[in-house]
Protein backbone atom coordinates (compact mmCIF):
# COMPACT_ATOMS: atom_id res chain seq x y z
CA UNK A 1 0.00 0.00 0.00
CA UNK A 2 1.56 2.93 -0.68
CA UNK A 3 0.73 7.11 0.30
CA UNK A 4 -0.39 6.10 3.69
CA UNK A 5 0.97 8.39 5.39
CA UNK A 6 -1.14 7.98 9.10
CA UNK A 7 -2.45 4.67 10.51
CA UNK A 8 -4.16 5.55 13.67
CA UNK A 9 -6.37 2.37 15.09
CA UNK A 10 -9.47 4.08 15.16
CA UNK A 11 -11.19 0.94 16.49
CA UNK A 12 -11.01 -2.52 17.09
CA UNK A 13 -13.83 -4.62 16.65
CA UNK A 14 -14.77 -7.82 16.76
CA UNK A 15 -13.41 -9.13 13.17
CA UNK A 16 -11.31 -5.73 12.00
CA UNK A 17 -9.38 -3.66 12.69
CA UNK A 18 -10.47 0.00 11.61
CA UNK A 19 -7.27 2.94 11.26
CA UNK A 20 -7.48 6.53 9.80
CA UNK A 21 -5.59 7.12 6.78
CA UNK A 22 -4.60 9.48 4.46
CA UNK A 23 -4.22 8.23 0.99
CA UNK A 24 -3.78 10.66 -2.23
CA UNK A 25 -4.64 13.53 0.59
CA UNK A 26 -8.07 12.00 1.20
CA UNK A 27 -9.22 11.23 4.94
CA UNK A 28 -10.01 7.30 4.33
CA UNK A 29 -10.56 4.25 6.79
CA UNK A 30 -7.99 0.93 5.97
CA UNK A 31 -10.89 -2.09 7.20
CA UNK A 32 -8.34 -4.94 7.77
CA UNK A 33 -9.53 -8.48 8.71
CA UNK A 34 -7.24 -9.24 11.07
CA UNK A 35 -5.96 -13.19 11.51
CA UNK A 36 -7.51 -14.59 14.03
CA UNK A 37 -5.55 -17.27 15.46
CA UNK A 38 -8.36 -19.28 17.01
CA UNK A 39 -9.37 -20.86 13.52
CA UNK A 40 -7.26 -22.94 11.40
CA UNK A 41 -5.38 -20.76 9.19
CA UNK A 42 -7.08 -22.06 5.75
CA UNK A 43 -10.33 -21.98 7.43
CA UNK A 44 -9.60 -18.19 8.72
CA UNK A 45 -8.49 -17.11 5.00
CA UNK A 46 -11.22 -18.68 3.58
CA UNK A 47 -13.48 -16.88 5.76
CA UNK A 48 -11.75 -13.38 5.57
CA UNK A 49 -11.04 -13.28 2.39
CA UNK A 50 -14.74 -14.40 1.16
CA UNK A 51 -15.98 -11.52 3.88
CA UNK A 52 -13.36 -9.07 2.29
CA UNK A 53 -15.13 -9.40 -1.58
CA UNK A 54 -18.27 -9.83 -0.51
CA UNK A 55 -18.12 -6.20 1.13
CA UNK A 56 -16.73 -4.53 -1.63
CA UNK A 57 -19.34 -6.06 -3.84
CA UNK A 58 -22.42 -5.49 -1.36
CA UNK A 59 -21.07 -2.18 -0.86
CA UNK A 60 -21.19 -1.31 -4.52
CA UNK A 61 -24.27 -2.66 -5.56
CA UNK A 62 -26.17 -1.51 -2.38
CA UNK A 63 -25.51 1.94 -3.82
CA UNK A 64 -27.23 0.75 -7.22
CA UNK A 65 -30.01 0.60 -4.86
CA UNK A 66 -30.24 3.45 -3.66
CA UNK A 67 -28.88 2.74 -0.27
CA UNK A 68 -25.53 5.15 0.84
CA UNK A 69 -22.56 3.52 1.54
CA UNK A 70 -19.29 5.09 1.99
CA UNK A 71 -16.89 4.91 -1.46
CA UNK A 72 -14.75 2.01 -2.03
CA UNK A 73 -11.09 3.10 -3.08
CA UNK A 74 -9.22 -0.02 -2.94
CA UNK A 75 -9.73 -3.79 -2.30
CA UNK A 76 -7.25 -6.24 -1.59
CA UNK A 77 -8.59 -9.74 -1.04
CA UNK A 78 -5.09 -11.48 -0.47
CA UNK A 79 -4.67 -9.61 2.61
CA UNK A 80 -8.26 -9.05 3.59
CA UNK A 81 -8.42 -5.19 3.43
CA UNK A 82 -10.29 -2.46 1.67
CA UNK A 83 -9.82 0.84 1.76
CA UNK A 84 -12.79 3.18 2.06
CA UNK A 85 -14.19 6.49 2.15
CA UNK A 86 -14.25 8.03 6.09
CA UNK A 87 -17.15 9.30 6.82
CA UNK A 88 -17.54 12.14 9.33
CA UNK A 89 -20.53 11.45 11.78
CA UNK A 90 -22.36 9.69 14.52
CA UNK A 91 -23.07 6.00 15.01
CA UNK A 92 -27.12 5.42 15.14
CA UNK A 93 -26.61 3.37 18.06
CA UNK A 94 -25.47 6.38 20.10
CA UNK A 95 -27.46 8.78 18.01
CA UNK A 96 -30.96 7.22 18.81
CA UNK A 97 -30.26 7.26 22.82
CA UNK A 98 -30.03 11.07 23.12
CA UNK A 99 -32.68 13.00 20.87
CA UNK A 100 -35.75 13.89 21.03
CA UNK A 101 -38.93 11.26 20.08
CA UNK A 102 -39.52 13.11 16.82
CA UNK A 103 -36.30 12.97 15.78
CA UNK A 104 -35.80 9.56 16.84
CA UNK A 105 -39.36 8.45 14.64
CA UNK A 106 -37.42 9.99 11.54
CA UNK A 107 -34.22 8.23 12.10
CA UNK A 108 -35.66 5.06 12.37
CA UNK A 109 -38.68 5.28 9.31
CA UNK A 110 -35.26 6.26 7.28
CA UNK A 111 -33.27 3.21 8.44
CA UNK A 112 -36.55 1.28 7.43
CA UNK A 113 -36.39 2.92 3.57
CA UNK A 114 -32.74 2.04 3.50
CA UNK A 115 -33.36 -1.71 4.61
CA UNK A 116 -36.32 -1.54 2.09
CA UNK A 117 -34.08 -0.77 -0.81
CA UNK A 118 -31.90 -3.54 -0.21
CA UNK A 119 -34.60 -5.93 0.01
CA UNK A 120 -36.07 -4.71 -3.17
CA UNK A 121 -32.67 -5.84 -4.78
CA UNK A 122 -32.54 -9.13 -2.68
CA UNK A 123 -29.57 -7.64 -0.98
CA UNK A 124 -28.81 -9.01 2.77
CA UNK A 125 -26.87 -6.87 4.73
CA UNK A 126 -26.62 -9.66 7.19
CA UNK A 127 -25.98 -7.47 9.89
CA UNK A 128 -28.23 -4.89 10.43
CA UNK A 129 -26.80 -3.15 13.88
CA UNK A 130 -27.50 0.36 14.83
CA UNK A 131 -23.31 0.44 15.04
CA UNK A 132 -23.39 -0.56 11.40
CA UNK A 133 -25.07 3.13 10.53
CA UNK A 134 -23.38 6.41 10.67
CA UNK A 135 -25.54 9.49 10.67
CA UNK A 136 -23.14 12.52 8.63
CA UNK A 137 -23.51 16.28 9.18
CA UNK A 138 -26.14 16.57 6.57
CA UNK A 139 -28.66 13.82 8.01
CA UNK A 140 -27.58 10.99 5.41
CA UNK A 141 -27.52 7.69 6.63
CA UNK A 142 -24.66 5.39 5.82
CA UNK A 143 -25.14 1.76 6.19
CA UNK A 144 -21.58 -0.05 6.70
CA UNK A 145 -20.19 -3.30 7.40
CA UNK A 146 -21.55 -5.76 4.64
CA UNK A 147 -18.89 -8.01 5.45
CA UNK A 148 -21.69 -11.20 6.29
CA UNK A 149 -24.31 -9.57 3.60
CA UNK A 150 -25.37 -11.87 0.39
CA UNK A 151 -27.36 -11.69 -2.81
CA UNK A 152 -30.61 -13.45 -1.71
CA UNK A 153 -33.82 -13.86 -3.27
CA UNK A 154 -35.38 -16.01 -0.28
CA UNK A 155 -37.72 -14.41 1.95
CA UNK A 156 -36.37 -16.19 4.43
CA UNK A 157 -32.97 -13.79 4.46
CA UNK A 158 -34.87 -10.77 4.42
CA UNK A 159 -36.83 -12.05 7.40
CA UNK A 160 -33.29 -12.98 9.24
CA UNK A 161 -32.07 -9.69 8.48
CA UNK A 162 -35.22 -7.37 10.17
CA UNK A 163 -34.99 -10.11 12.80
CA UNK A 164 -31.54 -9.31 13.83
CA UNK A 165 -32.42 -5.42 13.78
CA UNK A 166 -34.72 -6.25 16.02
CA UNK A 167 -32.67 -8.32 18.27
CA UNK A 168 -30.33 -5.74 18.46
CA UNK A 169 -32.94 -2.41 19.35
CA UNK A 170 -34.34 -4.86 22.24
CA UNK A 171 -30.48 -5.61 23.74
CA UNK A 172 -29.50 -1.91 23.21
CA UNK A 173 -32.10 0.20 22.95
CA UNK A 174 -34.87 -1.80 25.81
CA UNK A 175 -36.64 1.35 26.50
CA UNK A 176 -37.74 2.27 23.23
CA UNK A 177 -37.07 -0.84 21.15
CA UNK A 178 -40.69 -1.22 19.93
CA UNK A 179 -41.53 2.26 18.63
CA UNK A 180 -38.23 2.15 16.97
CA UNK A 181 -39.32 -1.13 15.11
CA UNK A 182 -42.46 -0.28 14.21
CA UNK A 183 -41.10 3.14 12.85
CA UNK A 184 -38.74 1.10 11.08
CA UNK A 185 -41.70 -1.16 9.40
CA UNK A 186 -43.21 1.76 8.28
CA UNK A 187 -40.11 2.63 6.36
CA UNK A 188 -39.67 -0.12 4.68
CA UNK A 189 -43.25 -0.23 3.89
CA UNK A 190 -42.67 3.12 2.27
CA UNK A 191 -40.41 1.15 -0.16
CA UNK A 192 -41.69 -2.07 -0.36
CA UNK A 193 -45.45 -3.16 -1.26
CA UNK A 194 -47.96 -4.09 1.84
CA UNK A 195 -48.31 -7.31 0.63
CA UNK A 196 -44.19 -8.34 1.08
CA UNK A 197 -43.70 -5.75 4.12
CA UNK A 198 -46.59 -7.97 6.12
CA UNK A 199 -45.14 -11.57 4.40
CA UNK A 200 -41.54 -10.27 5.83
CA UNK A 201 -42.76 -8.82 9.02
CA UNK A 202 -44.61 -12.60 9.49
CA UNK A 203 -41.42 -14.20 8.69
CA UNK A 204 -39.26 -12.14 11.74
CA UNK A 205 -42.24 -13.57 14.03
CA UNK A 206 -41.87 -17.02 12.99
CA UNK A 207 -37.92 -16.76 12.95
CA UNK A 208 -38.00 -15.04 16.56
CA UNK A 209 -40.78 -18.12 17.44
CA UNK A 210 -38.06 -20.79 16.36
CA UNK A 211 -35.66 -19.57 18.89
CA UNK A 212 -35.18 -21.81 22.18
CA UNK A 213 -37.74 -21.47 24.89
CA UNK A 214 -39.11 -18.75 23.81
CA UNK A 215 -43.07 -18.80 25.67
CA UNK A 216 -45.44 -17.97 22.84
CA UNK A 217 -44.19 -20.97 20.81
CA UNK A 218 -47.03 -23.35 20.34
CA UNK A 219 -46.60 -27.11 19.00
CA UNK B 1 -42.50 -14.96 40.83
CA UNK B 2 -43.83 -12.28 43.76
CA UNK B 3 -41.73 -9.84 45.50
CA UNK B 4 -42.33 -10.23 49.53
CA UNK B 5 -41.20 -8.09 52.36
CA UNK B 6 -37.53 -7.83 52.48
CA UNK B 7 -35.81 -10.77 54.05
CA UNK B 8 -33.36 -10.86 56.37
CA UNK B 9 -29.50 -11.12 55.29
CA UNK B 10 -27.84 -13.20 57.39
CA UNK B 11 -24.30 -15.60 57.25
CA UNK B 12 -25.88 -18.71 58.63
CA UNK B 13 -28.84 -19.21 55.71
CA UNK B 14 -28.99 -22.85 54.19
CA UNK B 15 -30.49 -23.44 50.74
CA UNK B 16 -31.36 -26.82 49.66
CA UNK B 17 -31.84 -26.60 45.84
CA UNK B 18 -32.60 -29.58 43.10
CA UNK B 19 -31.97 -29.57 39.43
CA UNK B 20 -33.54 -32.07 37.28
CA UNK B 21 -34.16 -29.84 34.07
CA UNK B 22 -32.54 -33.19 31.72
CA UNK B 23 -30.62 -36.11 32.37
CA UNK B 24 -29.09 -35.10 35.74
CA UNK B 25 -30.85 -35.14 39.35
CA UNK B 26 -29.08 -32.88 41.30
CA UNK B 27 -29.23 -32.19 44.99
CA UNK B 28 -26.66 -29.14 46.55
CA UNK B 29 -26.27 -27.05 49.97
CA UNK B 30 -25.37 -23.56 49.85
CA UNK B 31 -24.71 -21.13 52.81
CA UNK B 32 -25.60 -17.79 52.45
CA UNK B 33 -21.98 -16.85 52.51
CA UNK B 34 -21.42 -18.73 49.31
CA UNK B 35 -19.69 -21.89 50.89
CA UNK B 36 -21.08 -25.08 49.22
CA UNK B 37 -21.87 -27.76 51.52
CA UNK B 38 -23.11 -30.01 49.40
CA UNK B 39 -23.59 -31.00 45.62
CA UNK B 40 -24.48 -34.37 44.70
CA UNK B 41 -25.51 -35.50 41.11
CA UNK B 42 -27.07 -38.85 39.75
CA UNK B 43 -27.13 -38.97 35.67
CA UNK B 44 -29.62 -40.60 33.79
CA UNK B 45 -27.72 -42.82 31.16
CA UNK B 46 -30.05 -43.85 28.32
CA UNK B 47 -29.32 -47.40 26.91
CA UNK B 48 -29.40 -46.36 23.23
CA UNK B 49 -29.74 -42.75 21.92
CA UNK B 50 -30.45 -39.65 23.42
CA UNK B 51 -32.47 -38.49 26.28
CA UNK B 52 -36.10 -40.05 26.79
CA UNK B 53 -37.80 -37.40 29.30
CA UNK B 54 -40.04 -39.88 30.20
CA UNK B 55 -37.35 -42.55 31.08
CA UNK B 56 -35.11 -39.56 32.26
CA UNK B 57 -38.14 -38.58 34.81
CA UNK B 58 -38.32 -41.90 36.28
CA UNK B 59 -34.94 -42.12 36.67
CA UNK B 60 -34.99 -39.18 38.79
CA UNK B 61 -37.92 -40.08 41.01
CA UNK B 62 -35.91 -43.34 41.89
CA UNK B 63 -33.03 -41.95 43.13
CA UNK B 64 -34.72 -38.10 44.53
CA UNK B 65 -34.46 -40.01 48.17
CA UNK B 66 -31.06 -41.64 48.37
CA UNK B 67 -29.68 -38.15 46.24
CA UNK B 68 -31.55 -35.88 49.29
CA UNK B 69 -30.01 -37.66 52.14
CA UNK B 70 -26.47 -37.95 50.39
CA UNK B 71 -26.27 -33.99 50.15
CA UNK B 72 -27.77 -33.83 54.00
CA UNK B 73 -24.73 -35.72 54.87
CA UNK B 74 -22.65 -34.11 53.33
CA UNK B 75 -23.62 -31.07 54.50
CA UNK B 76 -23.78 -32.43 57.87
CA UNK B 77 -26.80 -31.17 58.55
CA UNK B 78 -30.49 -31.76 59.24
CA UNK B 79 -33.66 -30.75 57.30
CA UNK B 80 -34.48 -28.56 60.27
CA UNK B 81 -31.98 -26.22 59.64
CA UNK B 82 -32.79 -25.73 56.06
CA UNK B 83 -33.70 -22.04 55.51
CA UNK B 84 -35.46 -22.18 52.11
CA UNK B 85 -35.72 -24.64 48.83
CA UNK B 86 -35.03 -24.04 45.54
CA UNK B 87 -35.11 -25.54 42.58
CA UNK B 88 -35.02 -25.48 38.87
CA UNK B 89 -38.09 -24.13 37.03
CA UNK B 90 -37.35 -24.53 33.68
CA UNK B 91 -36.27 -24.07 30.91
CA UNK B 92 -35.98 -27.98 30.51
CA UNK B 93 -37.76 -31.24 29.77
CA UNK B 94 -40.97 -31.32 31.25
CA UNK B 95 -41.04 -34.59 32.72
CA UNK B 96 -37.64 -34.04 34.58
CA UNK B 97 -38.83 -30.74 35.67
CA UNK B 98 -42.04 -31.74 36.94
CA UNK B 99 -40.12 -34.59 39.44
CA UNK B 100 -37.93 -31.86 40.72
CA UNK B 101 -40.56 -29.67 41.38
CA UNK B 102 -42.68 -31.90 43.55
CA UNK B 103 -40.03 -32.77 45.55
CA UNK B 104 -39.35 -29.06 45.90
CA UNK B 105 -42.78 -28.82 46.38
CA UNK B 106 -43.05 -31.33 49.44
CA UNK B 107 -40.20 -30.63 50.91
CA UNK B 108 -41.03 -27.35 51.10
CA UNK B 109 -44.60 -27.92 52.60
CA UNK B 110 -42.98 -30.19 55.00
CA UNK B 111 -40.28 -28.33 56.70
CA UNK B 112 -43.04 -24.87 56.50
CA UNK B 113 -40.12 -22.77 54.60
CA UNK B 114 -40.43 -20.70 51.13
CA UNK B 115 -39.88 -22.24 47.96
CA UNK B 116 -38.05 -20.28 44.93
CA UNK B 117 -38.48 -21.02 41.84
CA UNK B 118 -34.47 -20.95 39.82
CA UNK B 119 -34.25 -20.18 35.82
CA UNK B 120 -31.72 -23.24 35.35
CA UNK B 121 -29.54 -20.59 32.90
CA UNK B 122 -29.13 -17.93 35.09
CA UNK B 123 -28.14 -20.23 37.89
CA UNK B 124 -25.36 -21.50 35.63
CA UNK B 125 -23.76 -17.83 35.17
CA UNK B 126 -24.40 -17.19 38.82
CA UNK B 127 -22.58 -20.38 40.08
CA UNK B 128 -19.71 -19.59 37.43
CA UNK B 129 -19.22 -16.08 38.95
CA UNK B 130 -18.95 -17.14 42.80
CA UNK B 131 -16.71 -19.91 41.78
CA UNK B 132 -14.23 -17.97 39.30
CA UNK B 133 -14.80 -14.19 41.30
CA UNK B 134 -15.69 -12.91 38.30
CA UNK B 135 -18.17 -9.79 38.29
CA UNK B 136 -19.98 -9.01 35.04
CA UNK B 137 -18.81 -11.21 32.27
CA UNK B 138 -19.96 -11.92 28.56
CA UNK B 139 -21.11 -15.56 29.31
CA UNK B 140 -21.30 -18.10 26.45
CA UNK B 141 -23.12 -21.11 28.41
CA UNK B 142 -22.62 -24.32 25.72
CA UNK B 143 -24.27 -27.45 26.90
CA UNK B 144 -26.62 -30.18 25.33
CA UNK B 145 -29.72 -28.23 25.18
CA UNK B 146 -28.43 -24.55 25.69
CA UNK B 147 -25.64 -22.62 23.50
CA UNK B 148 -26.03 -18.99 24.07
CA UNK B 149 -24.19 -15.64 24.97
CA UNK B 150 -25.65 -13.32 27.48
CA UNK B 151 -24.32 -10.53 29.67
CA UNK B 152 -26.15 -7.97 31.59
CA UNK B 153 -27.76 -4.86 30.68
CA UNK B 154 -30.56 -3.26 32.09
CA UNK B 155 -31.93 -4.79 34.88
CA UNK B 156 -31.78 -8.20 32.78
CA UNK B 157 -29.32 -10.83 31.14
CA UNK B 158 -29.70 -10.42 27.49
CA UNK B 159 -29.25 -12.65 24.78
CA UNK B 160 -26.68 -11.36 22.56
CA UNK B 161 -26.51 -14.68 20.40
CA UNK B 162 -27.57 -17.77 20.23
CA UNK B 163 -28.11 -20.97 18.30
CA UNK B 164 -31.00 -20.51 15.32
CA UNK B 165 -31.54 -24.84 15.58
CA UNK B 166 -29.41 -27.13 17.35
CA UNK B 167 -27.41 -26.94 20.75
CA UNK B 168 -23.73 -27.08 21.00
CA UNK B 169 -23.56 -30.52 23.10
CA UNK B 170 -26.12 -31.82 20.72
CA UNK B 171 -24.43 -31.00 17.50
CA UNK B 172 -21.41 -33.40 19.19
CA UNK B 173 -23.42 -36.01 21.08
CA UNK B 174 -25.84 -36.97 17.55
CA UNK B 175 -22.59 -36.82 15.71
CA UNK B 176 -20.82 -39.07 17.85
CA UNK B 177 -23.62 -41.53 17.93
CA UNK B 178 -23.62 -41.36 14.35
CA UNK B 179 -19.89 -42.65 14.06
CA UNK B 180 -20.96 -45.00 16.89
CA UNK B 181 -18.69 -43.75 19.80
CA UNK B 182 -18.86 -45.12 23.04
CA UNK B 183 -19.14 -43.03 25.90
CA UNK B 184 -16.39 -43.56 28.44
CA UNK B 185 -16.39 -42.98 32.27
CA UNK B 186 -19.99 -41.39 31.88
CA UNK B 187 -18.57 -38.66 29.81
CA UNK B 188 -20.49 -37.32 27.30
CA UNK B 189 -19.98 -38.32 23.56
CA UNK B 190 -18.46 -34.74 23.08
CA UNK B 191 -15.28 -36.31 25.10
CA UNK B 192 -14.81 -39.23 22.44
CA UNK B 193 -14.41 -36.95 20.56
CA UNK B 194 -12.22 -34.07 21.62
CA UNK B 195 -9.79 -37.39 21.96
CA UNK B 196 -10.45 -38.36 18.19
CA UNK B 197 -10.08 -34.61 17.06
CA UNK B 198 -6.61 -34.29 18.93
CA UNK B 199 -5.48 -37.19 16.69
CA UNK B 200 -6.98 -34.57 13.16
CA UNK B 201 -4.22 -33.31 10.91
CA UNK B 202 -6.61 -32.67 7.88
CA UNK B 203 -9.32 -30.02 7.57
CA UNK B 204 -11.94 -30.89 5.63
CA UNK B 205 -14.63 -28.13 4.52
CA UNK B 206 -17.64 -28.07 6.17
CA UNK B 207 -20.39 -25.43 6.47
CA UNK B 208 -19.44 -21.99 9.24
CA UNK B 209 -22.97 -20.14 9.25
CA UNK B 210 -23.11 -16.91 11.43
CA UNK B 211 -25.63 -14.97 10.55
CA UNK B 212 -25.13 -11.47 12.88
CA UNK B 213 -24.62 -12.30 16.35
CA UNK B 214 -26.03 -15.74 15.78
CA UNK B 215 -24.94 -19.04 14.68
CA UNK B 216 -26.50 -22.15 13.17
CA UNK B 217 -25.11 -25.86 13.66
CA UNK B 218 -27.92 -28.01 12.21
CA UNK B 219 -26.43 -27.66 8.66
CA UNK B 220 -22.44 -28.73 9.94
CA UNK B 221 -23.98 -31.72 11.79
CA UNK B 222 -25.76 -32.59 8.35
CA UNK B 223 -22.55 -32.19 6.50
CA UNK B 224 -20.33 -33.85 8.86
CA UNK B 225 -22.65 -36.97 9.39
CA UNK B 226 -22.13 -36.93 4.99
CA UNK B 227 -18.38 -36.74 5.31
CA UNK B 228 -18.41 -39.89 7.89
CA UNK B 229 -20.83 -42.15 5.35
CA UNK B 230 -19.02 -40.94 2.26
CA UNK B 231 -15.87 -42.45 4.23
CA UNK B 232 -13.47 -40.13 2.23
CA UNK B 233 -11.66 -38.64 5.21
CA UNK B 234 -10.80 -40.50 8.60
CA UNK B 235 -12.67 -40.20 11.77
CA UNK B 236 -10.08 -38.32 13.41
CA UNK B 237 -10.06 -35.86 10.94
CA UNK B 238 -14.23 -35.34 10.50
CA UNK B 239 -13.74 -34.84 14.11
CA UNK B 240 -11.01 -32.43 14.29
CA UNK B 241 -12.86 -30.41 11.34
CA UNK B 242 -16.00 -30.75 13.37
CA UNK B 243 -14.83 -29.60 16.25
CA UNK B 244 -12.71 -26.11 14.46
CA UNK B 245 -16.06 -25.08 12.76
CA UNK B 246 -18.39 -25.25 15.07
CA UNK B 247 -15.87 -23.64 18.43
CA UNK B 248 -14.71 -21.12 15.82
CA UNK B 249 -18.41 -20.23 15.18
CA UNK B 250 -19.09 -19.67 18.64
CA UNK B 251 -16.04 -18.02 19.84
CA UNK B 252 -17.09 -15.73 16.72
CA UNK B 253 -20.38 -14.80 18.22
CA UNK B 254 -18.89 -14.66 21.64
CA UNK B 255 -15.84 -12.14 20.42
CA UNK B 256 -19.06 -10.21 18.55
CA UNK B 257 -20.73 -9.92 22.04
CA UNK B 258 -17.41 -9.01 23.65
CA UNK B 259 -16.55 -5.94 21.51
CA UNK B 260 -20.52 -5.17 21.31
CA UNK B 261 -20.77 -4.64 25.26
CA UNK B 262 -16.67 -4.09 25.96
CA UNK B 263 -17.15 -6.08 29.07
CA UNK B 264 -13.66 -7.10 30.31
CA UNK B 265 -14.56 -10.48 31.78
CA UNK B 266 -15.65 -13.98 29.54
CA UNK B 267 -17.19 -17.20 31.42
CA UNK B 268 -17.36 -20.11 29.70
CA UNK B 269 -19.59 -22.36 30.99
CA UNK B 270 -22.10 -25.38 30.51
CA UNK B 271 -21.17 -29.61 29.86
CA UNK B 272 -19.26 -28.59 26.97
CA UNK B 273 -16.64 -25.78 28.91
CA UNK B 274 -14.93 -28.79 29.63
CA UNK B 275 -13.55 -29.34 25.57
CA UNK B 276 -9.83 -28.29 25.76
CA UNK B 277 -9.95 -26.73 22.63
CA UNK B 278 -12.76 -24.58 22.61
CA UNK B 279 -11.17 -23.07 26.03
CA UNK B 280 -8.56 -22.39 24.00
CA UNK B 281 -10.00 -20.48 21.05
CA UNK B 282 -11.88 -18.47 23.52
CA UNK B 283 -8.85 -17.73 25.78
CA UNK B 284 -7.23 -16.43 22.70
CA UNK B 285 -9.98 -14.13 21.66
CA UNK B 286 -10.53 -12.99 25.13
CA UNK B 287 -6.74 -11.81 25.51
CA UNK B 288 -7.19 -9.92 22.35
CA UNK B 289 -9.65 -7.86 23.48
CA UNK B 290 -7.68 -6.98 26.66
CA UNK B 291 -10.38 -9.03 28.53
CA UNK B 292 -10.02 -11.75 31.43
CA UNK B 293 -11.09 -15.01 30.29
CA UNK B 294 -12.63 -17.83 32.60
CA UNK B 295 -13.93 -21.51 32.84
CA UNK B 296 -16.02 -22.75 35.23
CA UNK B 297 -14.62 -25.66 37.24
CA UNK B 298 -16.53 -28.76 35.70
CA UNK B 299 -18.72 -29.97 38.41
CA UNK B 300 -20.10 -26.62 38.80
CA UNK B 301 -20.29 -26.10 34.68
CA UNK B 302 -22.07 -29.22 34.13
CA UNK B 303 -25.78 -29.74 35.98
CA UNK B 304 -26.05 -29.56 39.43
CA UNK B 305 -27.97 -28.47 42.17
CA UNK B 306 -25.45 -26.53 43.72
CA UNK B 307 -25.89 -23.58 41.15
CA UNK B 308 -29.49 -23.52 42.14
CA UNK B 309 -28.82 -23.46 45.57
CA UNK B 310 -26.84 -20.57 45.08
CA UNK B 311 -29.26 -18.81 43.00
CA UNK B 312 -32.12 -19.41 45.57
CA UNK B 313 -29.79 -17.77 47.69
CA UNK B 314 -29.56 -15.08 45.90
CA UNK B 315 -33.42 -14.62 44.93
CA UNK B 316 -34.32 -14.98 48.78
CA UNK B 317 -32.25 -12.40 50.03
CA UNK B 318 -33.33 -10.32 47.97
CA UNK B 319 -36.97 -10.65 48.02
CA UNK B 320 -38.01 -13.22 45.57
CA UNK B 321 -40.08 -16.22 46.61
CA UNK B 322 -42.24 -18.82 44.78
CA UNK B 323 -45.86 -19.12 46.13
CA UNK B 324 -46.64 -22.93 45.56
CA UNK B 325 -50.08 -22.05 43.05
CA UNK B 326 -47.89 -20.24 41.23
CA UNK B 327 -44.55 -23.18 40.94
CA UNK B 328 -46.02 -24.47 37.67
CA UNK B 329 -42.27 -25.44 35.89
CA UNK B 330 -41.16 -23.15 32.64
CA UNK B 331 -40.63 -25.78 30.30
CA UNK B 332 -39.88 -22.42 28.14
CA UNK B 333 -38.38 -19.48 30.19
CA UNK B 334 -35.61 -17.15 28.29
CA UNK B 335 -33.01 -15.66 30.80
CA UNK B 336 -34.11 -12.08 29.07
CA UNK B 337 -37.47 -12.94 31.16
CA UNK B 338 -36.09 -13.31 34.35
CA UNK B 339 -35.96 -10.47 37.31
CA UNK B 340 -32.32 -10.98 38.47
CA UNK B 341 -32.83 -8.07 41.42
CA UNK B 342 -29.24 -8.82 43.50
CA UNK B 343 -27.35 -7.15 40.20
CA UNK B 344 -27.45 -3.27 40.05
Amino acid sequence: MDKLEQHILLKKGAEANLYLDYWHGKKVITKIRTQKKYRPEALDTQIRSYRTMHEAQLLHQAKSAGVTTPLIYMVNVPEATIVIEYIEGIQIKKYINKVSKIERKKVCTKIGELVGRLHRENLIHGDLTTSNMILDKQGTIFLVDFGLGEKNVELEAKGVDLHLLKRVLQSTHFSFWETCFNDVLAGYNLVLSDKLTEKVYEKTIEIEKRGRYVEERKR
Amino acid sequence: MVNTQKTLLTDNMYCLGIESTADDFGVGITKSNGEILANTVESYIPIEGGIHPREAARHHAEVANKTLFQALTDAKIKPKDLTVIAFSMGPGLGPCLRTGATVARTLAAYLQIPLIGVNHSIAHIEIGKLKTGVTDPVTLYASGGNTMVTAFEFKRYRVFGETLDIALGNCLDVFGRQAGLKSQKNLPLGAAIEQLARKGETLITLPYVVKGMDLSLSGLLTAAITQLQKGNHTLEDTCYSLQEHAFAMVTEVTERALAHTEKKEVLLTGGVAANKRLQEMLRAVTEEHDAKFNVVPQKFATDNGAMIAWTGILAYTHGIVTPVDESYVKLRWRVDRADVPWIN
